[in-house]
């Protein structure tokens, strides 16, 4: 099953949720792997402690055109939808920061005077911790785009029961990349205003993507019916409500999981993994239902 | 000579529009014979990025020599200058002050982009 765990605000506990979902769930016996798809600044690793085994630098293919076979004919500006190469005054000029790594510009070139070479996007890097496997991406400082980053660490997946992808804060390109095949998004919010109102936009989200999705409140506080009230407008379940507790913010500070510091949050997190494993048996049957003539 | 002012509207009337990469319309002015015509940059006003090298393209296909806007960032004035297209900066006014302004000389060639991309 791949679980994406999203948000919309920043901050409301995407990352809370995702490792302590992959303790739970090791705990449990399951194999289970962490994804930490927020590749501008991942943050798993330091409630996980994983050990890292391997580094790995990825790159992303951008033109280098050989002037002397190029007749600038321009197609190559043509095809490209942002501007990262242009032909002006008979003369090519290329803007690596800005190419998408499409490939587009290679294959119109009737000279086949564009070869690709590689400008680093950062490392991933994969491990274990208590039996989880781990994988994270870490973009290079100054580069601009995190797509293709996001998705060599979805590259990284390992043959597990269980996948848990931490996506960065947002509704938008690195969001919906970290989303794309997973067969459940949870989305994390916290009973404020713009916890909710930035709820309300990755509901919109991840119906436009198709993808089943449901809520997690985190900080709950009891008489605070505003998460529950939205959830029942938009017809959307709420899987887990986290108390608000002083104590998971001290955990959290000092680097440790909820459900090792925290008694009575491991049943939360037993809780909502318990619920998600029976909406993915139900998402298999349905498909599997819905796949015969 | 062709000179391309940035502008707000599709006259000689208009303000000058500061932005060069999304600018609304470029005014094509030759300066000798003092008729223009407007041609749009519409389709860079929504670009999500590269929105200087497109307008650099355009402003290169009407054939002018010169620019007249109020800023240029480091992509659009790369290309500008691949493309043999002088830059002058920091204009205001209407579109035919600027050109005034440019016909007496007030207005000096800049050697490099004076603010960031995404400005």
């Amino acid at each position: 099953m791949r679980i994406a765990i999203a948000s919309g605000k920043g901050g409301t506990g995407k990352t809370t949720v995702a490792v302590n979902l992959a303790l739970v769930a090791s705990k449990e016996g399951r194999s289970v792997q962490l994804l930490d798809c927020d590749v501008e600044e991942p943050n798993s690793h330091l409630f996980l402690h994983p050990e890292l085994e391997t580094s790995r630098r990825v790159f992303l293919p951008v033109p280098t055109v050989d002037k002397s076979l190029c007749t600038a004919c321009g197609e190559c500006g043509k095809i490209c939808a942002y501007s990262a190469i242009v032909v002006v005054k008979d003369k090519v000029l290329t803007f690596p920061e800005l190419c998408h790594g499409c490939g587009g510009c290679k294959r119109v070139c009737p000279e086949e005077a564009i070869r690709e070479t590689g400008r680093e996007m950062g490392v991933v890097e994969c491990g274990r911790a208590d039996g989880i496997a781990f994988a994270h991406g870490k973009l290079r400082v100054s580069e601009v785009m995190p797509v293709p980053l996001i998705r060599a660490v979805k590259g990284s997946a390992d043959d597990v029961d269980l996948h848990l992808f931490d996506a960065p804060p947002g509704t938008s390109c690195p969001v919906i990349e970290t989303i794309r095949g997973s067969s459940y998004v949870l989305l994390v919010t916290e009973p404020t205003p713009f916890g909710l109102w930035d709820l309300g936009l990755a509901l919109d989200m991840a119906k436009k993507l198709g993808v089943p999705h449901g809520i997690v409140v985190n900080r709950h506080m009891d008489g605070n019916e505003s998460a529950r009230r939205l959830a029942s407008e938009r017809g959307v379940e709420i899987l887990a409500e986290i108390p608000d507790d002083r104590r998971v913010a001290e955990a959290y500070s000092r680097g440790e999981a909820a459900v090792d510091a925290v008694p009575g949050t491991r049943d939360v997190f037993t809780r909502l993994l318990q619920r998600l494993l029976e909406l993915g048996r139900a998402g298999e049957q349905t498909e599997k239902g819905a796949a015969k003539p | 000579m062709k000179v391309v002012v940035t502008s707000q509207g599709k006259d000689m009337d208009a303000p000058v529009d500061l932005r060069f990469g999304r600018a609304p319309w470029f005014i094509v002015v030759d300066t000798e014979t003092g008729e223009y015509e407007a041609v749009s940059n519409e389709q860079n006003l929504n670009a999500p990025q590269g929105a200087g090298i497109q307008a650099a393209d355009n402003v290169a296909r009407t054939g002018a020599r010169a620019l007249v806007t109020g800023n240029c960032g480091p992509n659009a004035f790369r290309t500008l200058s691949e493309a043999e297209i002088k830059v002058y900066m920091g204009s205001s006014g209407t579109v035919a002050e600027a050109v005034e302004a440019f016909k007496r000389g007030d207005l000096g060639a800049a050697d490099e982009a004076n603010v960031e991309g995404h400005w």
